[in-house]
């Protein structure tokens, strides 16, 4: 039990190089192992939910051992408040996308061994608390990710894949400067996260600014904030169903959890000085913009596309407000915004699958046809809409009451966000799934049993978190409300802001 | 401890043997026709030199009345250079466009050239450093220019001659004004009367090491003495491009290092190098370094032959080492050791696959890779996406470390601007990196490119050299610390 974060992280690796020994053309024996890589990680998962310690903000299920001694670099991996939640929703969705990664004909056994790296990546940054692990693992997932668009992805994958990668590695190479930086400048030189935030009084607020304004930017890449979005839309529609799920499901929330981790926990003063313009308006303008892209898409994948950058943004207004609801809210958006995009991205295979091509006004009436399919839908799309009683609800409206407080003209602006959100996913849904039959889709099967096993764990957990929210918020309430105060307790100015008000 | 002739030649066994080799190799060309006995014994006399370096170790001395140096940082360059020889000796034995050679002379050759980098990173007075410089040069131009039948080597060939020509005049020209300004040829020398104040005007010392520097900065192809290396690589002969690139690119460094270091600055106690007050070369070479480095990945990017585009690669990387070379700290020193070691292992590895695919294909183009992966060369195409993806400096493998060291160092001596240009060129080149695994991986075959596969020997050098570069990406911790000790310049008894 010692090693769980370890087995965590790595099984799929074991999977991978297993796979890697297969022969080639026994392809359901390597779905098989692919998904069979990904048990661990479920079961692991639901053993840490159970036995996570709520009460503490300190690190659980710690393991640390020396790596590169001469330079402070240790594998040093744990899970808190801040991490957990992250950790299982990569657990879930990596092992969804398997299944959901079962059509795949072309290269089957590159491709799910590509898959189980990436998942060894995504889980590492998660669990990663030495920077340069961090590091490592971010910048790990880069290579699969790239492959899997580029060799998989659709007609203009090419050009999707090199552009995510540039934008990406632009990201990453800020963020190793700003790594060496804190290195060097902490009293005594370490990448231990934890000790590095220990010590966040040591930076001068020049340097501190420097480097968070680097970090940011690695960061934004990657959620995408706007303006470095344009990556995301193309990415999405070129990459396989499956990449997809997990580009939005995944990817996207290792941006806000890199801001979190690492902005807010080692660079308090400079998030309290910075946050209000580079999270609370740069995330307006993401709902916003994003929402307005979104209407404006004809192509069924980049409008989910666009309803991620949408949705980012409420993660990024709630991280700005410094307040106990903000920040919980802005976590649980993560997740809970990591589930529906990735009902909706399978929902969008389901489809092209059958007439490949996602035209919005090319489909019609699916609803007589495929009526679990449209059920289903339906249910993700009031997700995305934030419908009271879905698990979206609860944290837009902790985001925008967290939010309210402090910036209320950012809040009113991403709280009418939600009308754009409505129109644009029930203008989508009365042109693709009710109207007038298309002949042309009469003979579709409804969703198929593989499908259906994808879909219906996710679906459930929207519907619970809809009403039992607590069970993901107990999780992160001690270490989130712990990591807000000492952000507000760091800044210099505090005991004036105080009078003011 | 300064020994004399006869004394030294005991210090001295691996040259010796190479020595021996050499005139071995020109006799034997005269008797036997065989080839492959040619190639079998450069083999066999470089890896006997590698086991006489490590088993002679590091011994501080002066040979031959001081112009020789035995120090710990000598030993890590002719290590480096042997194992340079070996990979080229090795892939000589393997390429087809030498194959078709006389191989007697070449191997001589090759081996020549590999005894005077030996001497390059032991020089210690100026009249060796320009003699072992000029014996790499001179059969530099000869191995590039092997290929009789192939104009585009002959052309190398003249190219380099009259550019190395130019740079090593300009430099003996400077090395002239540093006799008249110190008096003195030997570094020793060179340091205690140029750190006496009043020794010659800073001006004169400047103008001289700029006029060294075109030697130097040639043998590095660093700009703005680069503009031989796009056409030389390109048409040498593969193995020869290979060990230009991380032989004799690692011998001038080691030279350079030696020259600007040891000779004319002094180290301060906590590891960092005070440069001769008035003469800025620093903020020269500052400025080479950049300069370097971004028109190195912007000139690639427009590349469609394989060798032209590492050449031009090869001239960035050269910019990213000297990033540890210009600030001036032991930090920096080292990284831009861990760097050379690190580029040797990807750079060669990059070179044997253009190489493995040039003997199938008979091309070095782009266009040959196309699908590779896909028409039965997955392996060779896996290999060489590590070895570009290395030198992107892409973690887990060891151009990524080698590049955390440089920006490290440069970072914490406060060198922002360099930090910054060196991550946006690396973003850059990944570009240029990328071309070729999008070309074999994403690039469906369109069948006439031909089938790509290879003899044992090149695919077990091909897996060594791709092992080397994730292992040491994963572990590197005894390399760095090897590259920490080897750091001392023996330059009197303490």
């Amino acid at each position: 039990m010692d090693h769980l974060l370890t087995i965590i992280t790595f099984a799929p690796l074991v999977g991978m190089v297993l796979i890697l020994l297969c022969p080639r053309d026994q392809h359901n024996l390597i779905r098989w192992l692919a998904a069979a890589a990904t048990v661990p990680q479920i079961v692991i998962a639901i053993y840490l939910y159970a036995h996570f310690d709520t009460a503490t903000t300190a690190v659980q299920f710690a393991e640390r051992y020396p790596w590169v001694p001469a330079y402070h670099i240790n594998y040093f991996i744990g899970v808190d408040g801040i991490s957990i939640s992250m950790v299982l929703l990569t657990a879930l969705i990596c092992f969804i996308s398997v299944f959901a990664s079962f059509g795949i004909e072309k290269g089957v056994k590159g491709y799910f061994a590509l898959l189980l790296l990436l998942d060894t990546g995504m889980m590492g940054v998660f669990v990663a608390l030495d920077f340069f692990l961090f590091y490592i693992f971010w910048e790990v997932m880069l290579l699969p990710m790239y492959f899997l668009i580029g060799i998989w992805g659709g007609p203009r994958r090419e050009y999707a894949a090199i552009k995510f990668f540039l934008y990406t590695l632009l990201g990453s190479v800020l963020i190793l400067l700003a790594m060496l930086g804190l290195y060097y400048y902490n009293p005594t030189p370490t990448f231990d996260m934890t000790k590095l935030a220990a010590n966040a009084a040591s930076y001068s607020i020049t340097f501190q600014r420097i480097a968070w304004i680097a970090l940011f930017i690695g960061f934004a890449i990657k959620i995408p904030a706007f303006p470095f979005h344009t990556w995301l839309p193309d990415a999405h529609v070129e990459a396989p169903t499956a990449i997809s799920v997990i580009l939005a499901g995944i990817l996207l929330k290792m941006g806000t959890y890199g801001i979190l981790r690492v902005n807010f926990g080692i660079l308090p003063a400079a998030t309290h000085d910075m946050a209000w313009a580079f999270l609370g308006v740069v995330g307006t303008i993401n709902i916003v913009y994003g929402a307005l892209c979104a209407m404006a898409q004809t192509d069924y994948k980049k409008l989910i596309a666009y309803s991620s950058v949408s949705h980012m943004g409420y993660v990024m207004l709630g991280l700005a407000a410094f307040t106990a609801a903000g920040i919980n809210g802005a976590v649980l958006q993560m997740f809970n915004h990591g589930t529906i995009t990735a009902m909706l991205f399978i929902l969008v295979g389901v489809i092209y699958d059958r007439a490949h091509h996602r035209e919005i006004d090319g489909f019609g009436g699916l609803a007589s046809h495929l009526p679990i399919y449209a059920g289903i839908t339906g249910l993700a799309f009031f997700a995305a809409m934030g419908l009271p009683g879905m698990s979206a609800f609860i944290s837009e409206v902790l985001v925008l009451l967290g939010s309210w407080q402090v910036h209320p003209i950012m809040t009113v602006l991403g709280a009418s966000a939600a009308i754009l959100t409505a129109g644009y996913m029930l203008w989508t849904y009365q042109r693709i799934y009710l109207g007038p039959v298309n002949d042309r889709y009469i003979g579709f099967s409804d969703l198929s049993a593989r499908e259906l096993f994808t879909l219906v764990p996710l679906a459930a957990i929207v519907l619970i978190l809809g009403v039992y929210p607590h069970a993901i918020l107990g999780l992160l309430n001690t270490s989130l409300t712990h990591l807000n105060q000492v952000v507000i307790a760091s800044a210099p100015h505090t005991a004036s802001v105080a009078l003011a008000h | 401890m300064q020994l004399d002739n006869v004394a030294s030649l005991s210090h001295f066994i691996p040259e010796l043997v190479l020595s021996g080799a050499i005139v071995l190799l020109i006799l034997l060309d005269l008797i036997i026709v065989n080839r492959r006995v040619a190639g079998a014994l450069a083999m066999a006399a470089s890896v006997a030199t590698l086991l006489l370096v490590i088993a002679g170790g590091a011994s501080n001395t002066w040979l031959f009345n001081g112009m020789v140096v035995f120090d710990s940082f000598a030993f890590f360059f002719r290590l480096l250079i042997t194992l340079a020889t070996i990979v080229a000796v090795w892939m000589s034995i393997g390429s087809v466009e030498v194959r078709r050679c006389e191989q007697g002379e070449y191997y001589a050759i090759l081996l020549s050239a590999s005894l005077g980098m030996f001497l390059m990173a032991e020089a210690n007075n100026l009249l060796m450093a320009y003699l072992s410089l000029e014996l790499v040069s001179l059969t530099s131009y000869i191995l590039t220019g092997f290929l009789k039948h192939n104009r585009r080597s002959q052309e190398a060939a003249l190219k380099y001659l009259i550019y190395g020509g130019v740079a090593s005049g300009t430099m003996i020209y400077g090395m002239s004004w540093i006799f008249g300004i110190a008096g003195g040829l030997d570094f020793g020398a060179i340091n205690a009367a140029l750190s006496q104040s009043g020794t010659g005007s800073s001006l004169a010392v400047f103008i001289a090491l700029v006029l060294i520097l075109a030697g130097m900065g040639y043998k590095v192809a660093s700009v703005p003495f680069h503009m031989w290396a796009p056409d030389v690589y390109t048409g040498a002969p593969i193995p020869i491009t290979t060990f230009l690139a991380v032989g004799s690119k690692a011998a001038g460094f080691a030279l350079l290092t030696r020259f600007f270091y040891p000779a004319i600055s002094h180290l301060a106690a906590d590891g960092n190098w005070q440069a001769l007050s008035g003469v800025d070369w620093p903020q020269l070479l500052l400025v080479i370094c950049m300069i370097t480095m971004t028109l190195g990945n912007l000139a690639a990017l427009q590349q469609n032959n394989m060798k032209r585009l590492l050449a031009y690669s090869s001239i960035a990387q050269a910019g990213y080492a000297l990033m540890g070379f210009v600030v001036l700290s032991n930090d920096g020193l080292r990284a831009m050791m861990f760097y050379l070691i690190a580029y040797y292992v990807m750079d060669a590895g990059a070179f044997l696959v253009v190489m493995i695919v040039a003997n199938a294909t008979g091309h070095e183009d782009i266009d040959a890779y196309r699908g590779l992966a896909w028409r039965g060369g997955l392996v060779p195409a896996v290999a060489l996406a590590i070895f570009l993806f290395s030198l992107t400096g892409i973690p887990l493998t060891v151009g990524f470390i080698g590049k955390f060291y440089l920006f490290a160092a440069a970072i914490r001596g406060q060198f922002y601007i360099l930090a910054l240009v060196g991550i946006i060129n690396s973003v850059i080149s990944l570009y240029y990196y990328v071309r070729p695994i999008r070309t074999m991986f994403l690039d469906e075959p369109e069948g006439d490119e031909g089938a790509v596969t290879a003899e044992a020997w090149n695919y077990g050098l091909m897996g060594a050299l791709a092992a080397a570069t994730i292992v040491l990406g994963l572990y590197w911790g005894p390399l760095i610390d090897f590259a920490g000790r080897s750091l001392k310049f023996f330059i009197g008894p303490a």
